[in-house]
């Protein structure tokens, strides 16, 4: 009954709930900071890592744990490896210049942080931009290396819970490493 | 409604009871604070049990940046109604007041929740880092740097799939190859650049 109720509510109030609570936390996290997110790419504070393995550790296992026992879907995004590198390296460049990236500028802005306007004013004229390109990258970029739906279960060929366990320990043992060299 | 102020009590006891242990300080010494006000690892993991809540509650990832595009198509459909129609990305992605616009626009004021919380709620103009690095007269420097980004940002989120927030957290959490190869490009892309700017 109480979960009927929470999914019954419309289509507004759950993404504005969700949302208050993800700015938030990033805000409490530290990362709608310019100097802390700057200062990762400096690789001087650490904080956006800590803040982001946390996040994927603690989430991939609940997530994979829905999805195996519960039966929540995955919302898996197409590997295309052209498009994938050459515009996560373009992402890499406008996130140094500007320091803030889509999510913690709107936290930034949250938080009195006013240029942060500016930046979200570049993400909507570079949508359009990218809107207006999109025909043209659709029969070139995003052709290079279209392998489909891949996930690393998938392409080591291992159960879904085992990638996830070995996955968490990795990615904990990094965090412990980056945790360690810091104090 | 009921349900819903149940629910909402319950995050807001969580969230004030995590902040007691969960402090940390704010300021080191130097001119502007450390980091957050809660340690990282918490803000961290309470995002991975929020990103359950998205899956479940929703049936829908977390992201940022097709806010920006849905309003780019607010915009382009109001001014050049045709043109903008025509545009394959638009026609696949139709701009809609969808899950993501009500999501970010909610970003901003848990922020501004979030900074009142440990007072950190304050109007700022240029960042003090920028300002140790290029003076208080860089605004307009400042103020390129940050709208050429954005620019390019949105560019390479759609042409990537997503951003920092649908690859580098929900993506790379269903362990998806996409998100991974994506992520791993924007750490590469940021870590050259920087070291143009400090």
């Amino acid at each position: 009954m109480r979960t009927l109720s929470v999914k019954n509510v419309s289509k507004v109030s759950q993404p504005v709930l969700f949302g208050l609570m993800f700015g938030f936390l990033l805000q409490k996290g530290g990362v709608a900071k310019y100097h802390v997110l700057e200062g990762q790419l400096l690789l001087r504070d650490y904080t956006v890592l800590k803040v982001m393995l946390s996040a994927i550790v603690v989430g991939m296992i609940g997530v994979y744990f829905l999805h195996e026992r519960v039966g929540t879907k995955l919302h898996l995004k197409p590997t295309r490896l052209g498009a994938n590198m050459l515009g996560g390296l373009i992402f890499g460049v406008g996130f140094a210049l500007a320091g803030y990236c889509p999510g913690t500028g709107a936290a930034a802005l949250g938080q009195g942080d006013l240029p942060a306007i500016i930046v979200m004013l570049g993400l909507v004229v570079g949508s359009y931009g990218y809107a207006e390109l999109s025909l043209f990258l659709k029969n070139t970029v995003e052709t290079w290396g279209d392998l489909g739906k891949k996930t690393l279960p998938s392409v080591l060929g291992m159960k879904a819970s085992t990638t996830v366990a070995a996955v968490a320990v990795l990615l904990s043992g990094v965090l412990f490493i980056i945790h360690s060299i810091q104090h | 409604m009921k349900p819903y102020i149940k629910h909402t009590a319950f995050v807001v006891t969580l969230f004030s009871s995590v902040s007691l242990f969960a402090q940390t300080p704010l300021q080191d010494g130097s001119t502007y604070s450390i980091g957050g006000s809660w340690s990282p690892y918490v803000a961290g993991g309470l995002i991975g049990i929020l990103t359950w809540l998205t899956f479940y509650f929703s049936e829908h990832p977390i992201g940022a940046s097709s806010f920006y595009a849905t309003v780019a198509g607010f915009i382009g459909k109001a001014v050049a109604p045709r043109h903008t129609h025509k545009l394959p990305y638009y026609r696949e992605n139709p701009p809609r007041l969808k899950w993501e616009f009500w999501f970010v626009l909610a970003i901003i004021l848990g922020s501004a929740l979030a900074a009142a919380s440990s007072g950190e709620l304050a109007l700022q103009g240029l960042p003090l880092m920028w300002i140790e690095q290029y003076g208080p007269d860089s605004g307009l420097g400042y103020a390129s740097l940050s709208f050429v980004g954005g620019v390019l940002m949105a560019f390479g989120a759609r042409l990537a799939g997503g951003c920092t927030s649908g690859h580098g957290l929900s993506g790379t959490l269903q362990l998806n190859i996409s998100s991974w190869v994506a992520v791993i490009c924007f750490f590469l892309g940021g870590l050259v650049t920087i070291r143009l700017i400090y």
